[in-house]
């Protein structure tokens, strides 16, 4: 297989990006290798922020080199992203992590936060650097090699602010229009989209909850385990029972805190990963909707013959061209996007399944050493 | 239900069923109250067939009366505690009202074993009232009354002046009353966090529960996750529902400690007892001490010791040779009176101290026994909840993979 064959010259036509569907995923014909570690805080005199290594390797053509090594803070994430959605409106763009998070920390500094953004930042950029269309993204490329210097004056590049302030206006009003002519496969999709997000937000809270039981049992257990011994010291001919139950629960105590780390490592992150991609996709949606609007305004001053005819129809043609773009290249990563949530969750729930089992197993060995003793 | 394994061999009893009543109390007013079902059996020794022989209605204050009554008249017997009479140590779910069904069932099995526990006891199971209260429905309240025994307890009052006062108790019963203290102090412990940590594991079972709800809602728009999500959801609902079971066999080991709880108030009723004997005794050798000074005094004619009698003399005037006399036979009568008395103290005091500790070695070895019996009940009762929890999680895993 030559690498070279997915270059970014080649036409990204509907056809050519259900081919790299097929493809997606797997690990031989991976050539773009990113990681994201040791977040590091900078102090200015206006602002205080963390910055994040991002070290990528490639075997790419492209890439000037085959590794590189740059500072990245969020924002510059943010930017990216933002790029992202402009280039390919329709397109299933990977979920970035919140700004802030709204319940508990007040501290945004906080250890547990910056690694928990850690972990999703490097969620983030693999997702983008496996996707068949995102990866060969220009705007992806200068995020993972320029300099910081080089960073600035590319993102000053591009449609002004107040430019862009103006579409959004116009954007929403269109969109309203195109959700009344929706084909009906992308009305299946909205459907599913509402549903899945409200089911994908209870369970990440619900997950949540459980995560904080846990944490409160375990603390409870830590208090319990101690009293059995200070029963012991007046105890003569129980001290090996009591002591026995001690350890127990002192073991159980520690099963419980793995447990709970399994439990934010693997299904957590991967749950509310998900949330934010809900979101995602109803911008996506709308993005759609607005495209196909667009069209459809052009077509009614047509019919109303409001303007020039001829440029008019000049024009249908080429919104038509776009929206049949746009929607098949929903569809297919709609698909992909579906069949990697499967893979996703199934992992997630089949992992923490696998936690529980192995609790109960660890705890049930000491009880059985303890009924033993008589 | 087990067999007495002492006098009454052939005796089974149970506390077998607990039912709702409505009366009208002391003062005419309707009131709600439970009654229990108190079945007692002889056992035919060559065939083990059981015959009902008693069968009658108490309730929870006629316990309260037969305990008070043998309190009263075996003070040198641990005296096995009664159940609780208003639910303590509770988590959120049990609910303290003492009409709860949960609460009603445990009570009728701590009424029993404190049955079975007088009825095995080698000298509680003798006694007449106790005979009575299995076998004489009405009246039995009566007959206890006339017994006179709440004459005979000691008042409380006397009994802490006794613990504050005495001199020299037996090293045994002093140590014994701290580890009854200990005792006491270290169950309620246990029993408190325990509480807590059976909410906690509570409140972790039943959010699963939650994602049962959820993963059924979402089936519905899955086509291939759509089954695997479903069947996933009802295991969580019965993961979540397991712990009801659990949490209710929980209760009967914490019954269990807390009815060694109650019994660290028993053994500190025998060291009071003690205390106040002690107490007695010392008393009366006091008194008989000073009395017998009086005579030497009077005797002698040496005032050594202050008297009102001896000032009052100084005061109006010496007495006759004859009134000395008199008095002195008079002490010398009290003095013989008292040392009667306190030869037949001793002699209390000694056999009380004898009888007490060897009951209270019965119950140190029915005590280790028991709390051992107990705590390993427990781990069992762990691992049962440890299987449980394998399977479910096996198959939910399975229903997971399968998505």
């Amino acid at each position: 297989m030559d690498m070279n064959s997915f270059s970014p010259m080649m036409p990204t036509s509907p056809l050519s990006m259900i081919n790299q569907v097929k493809f997606e995923d797997e690990p031989d014909l991976k050539d773009l290798f990113i990681t994201v570690d040791e977040p590091e805080s900078h102090v200015t005199t206006i602002e205080t922020f963390i910055t994040y290594r991002i070290i990528t390797k490639t075997s790419r053509g492209e890439f000037d080199s085959s590794e590189f090594e740059v500072r990245r803070r969020y924002q510059d994430f943010l930017w990216l992203k933002g790029k992202l959605e402009e280039a390919h409106p329709t397109l299933i763009i990977p979920p970035l992590p919140e700004k802030f998070i709204v319940k508990g920390m007040v501290e945004r500094f906080n250890d547990d936060f910056i690694e928990t953004r850690r972990k999703a930042l490097h969620k983030f950029l693999n997702r983008i650097a496996d996707h068949p269309t995102l990866t060969f993204n220009e705007d992806f490329k200068v995020f993972l090699t320029a300099q910081a210097w080089e960073l600035s004056s590319h993102k000053k590049q591009g449609p002004g602010l107040l430019s862009r302030m103006g579409q959004t206006v116009r954007a929403v009003a269109m969109s309203m229009r195109g959700v009344k002519s929706r084909p009906e496969e992308f009305m299946e999709m909205n459907n599913f989209i509402e549903i899945f997000s409200q089911k994908i937000n209870l369970i990440d809270k619900i997950s949540q909850r459980i995560y904080k039981e846990e944490r409160e049992y375990s603390d409870e257990m830590k208090e319990y385990g101690p009293i059995h011994v200070l029963w012991s010291a007046s105890e003569e001919d129980l001290v090996d029972t009591l002591k026995g139950v001690a350890s127990c629960i002192d073991k159980c105590c520690k099963a419980t805190e793995k447990r709970m780390s399994g439990l934010s490592e693997a299904l957590l992150p991967v749950v509310h990963e998900y949330v934010l991609y809900s979101e995602m996709l109803m911008g996506v949606m709308k993005r759609r909707d607005q495209i196909q609007a667009e069209l459809d305004s052009k077509v009614e001053a047509l019919t109303y013959k409001k303007a020039d005819t001829d440029l008019l129809t000049e024009e249908i043609g080429k919104l038509e061209d776009k929206v049949e773009c746009a929607n098949n290249a929903l569809k297919a990563d709609w698909e992909r996007w579906k069949h990697n949530m499967q893979n996703d969750i199934k992992s997630a729930f089949t992992d923490m399944a696998e936690e529980n089992i192995h609790y109960y197993e660890q705890i049930i060995l000491l009880q059985v050493i303890m009924s033993i003793r008589r | 239900m087990t067999e007495n394994n002492f006098w009454l061999k052939k005796i089974e009893i149970s506390v077998s069923e607990a039912e709702k009543r409505t009366g009208r109390n002391a003062m005419n007013m309707q009131e709600t109250y439970t009654a229990y079902l108190i079945e007692t059996r002889s056992v035919d020794h060559t065939d083990g067939q059981s015959v009902l022989t008693d069968s009658l209605w108490r309730r929870y204050s006629e316990f309260e009366l037969l305990r008070n009554y043998l309190l009263v008249y075996y003070p040198h017997v641990v005296v096995p505690p009664l159940p609780e009479k208003r639910a303590e140590f509770v988590w959120h779910k049990l609910s303290a009202d003492n009409m709860d069904p949960d609460f009603v069932e445990r009570r009728r099995i701590g009424l029993e074993n404190f049955l079975l526990r007088v009825a095995s006891h080698p000298i509680l199971c003798r006694d007449k009232i106790f005979y009575l209260f299995l076998t004489q429905e009405g009246n039995w309240k009566e007959t206890v009354n006339e017994t006179g025994f709440q004459l005979k307890a000691d008042s409380r009052l006397k009994a802490l002046n006794a613990t504050f006062r005495v001199k020299n108790p037996d090293k045994r019963f002093t140590e014994l009353k701290h580890y009854s203290d200990e005792l006491q102090s270290v169950i309620s412990h246990l029993l408190r966090v325990r509480a807590r940590v059976a909410d906690r594991l509570y409140g972790v079972y039943k959010v699963h529960g939650n994602y049962g709800r959820v993963f059924s809602e979402w089936s519905a728009i899955e086509k291939e996750m759509g089954d695997g999500l479903q069947s996933a959801g009802h295991h969580m609902d019965v993961y979540a529902s397991s712990i009801d079971d659990i949490l209710e066999d929980e209760e009967h080991y914490a019954d269990q400690l807390k009815e060694y709880l109650f019994y660290a108030e028993a053994l500190r009723a025998v060291c009071r007892k003690h205390e106040l004997m002690q107490y007695d005794l010392e008393m009366a050798a006091q008194d008989l001490a000073s009395k017998k000074q009086q005579c030497e005094e009077l005797a002698t004619g040496t005032v050594r010791t202050f008297s009102l009698k001896g000032m009052t003399t100084k005061l109006f005037g010496q007495e006759t040779p004859e009134q000395r006399e008199a008095r002195i036979k008079v002490l010398e009568e009290q003095i013989n009176e008292g040392e009667q008395q306190l030869k037949s103290k001793n002699l209390e005091g000694r056999e009380f101290v004898k009888n007490a500790w060897a009951d209270i070695e019965r119950f140190k070895e029915q005590k280790n026994h028991d709390l051992k019996e107990a705590l390993i009940s427990y781990a069992v009762m762990q691992i049962s909840m440890c299987k449980k929890g394998i399977q479910v999680w096996t198959n939910a895993k399975e229903c997971f993979s399968k998505m």
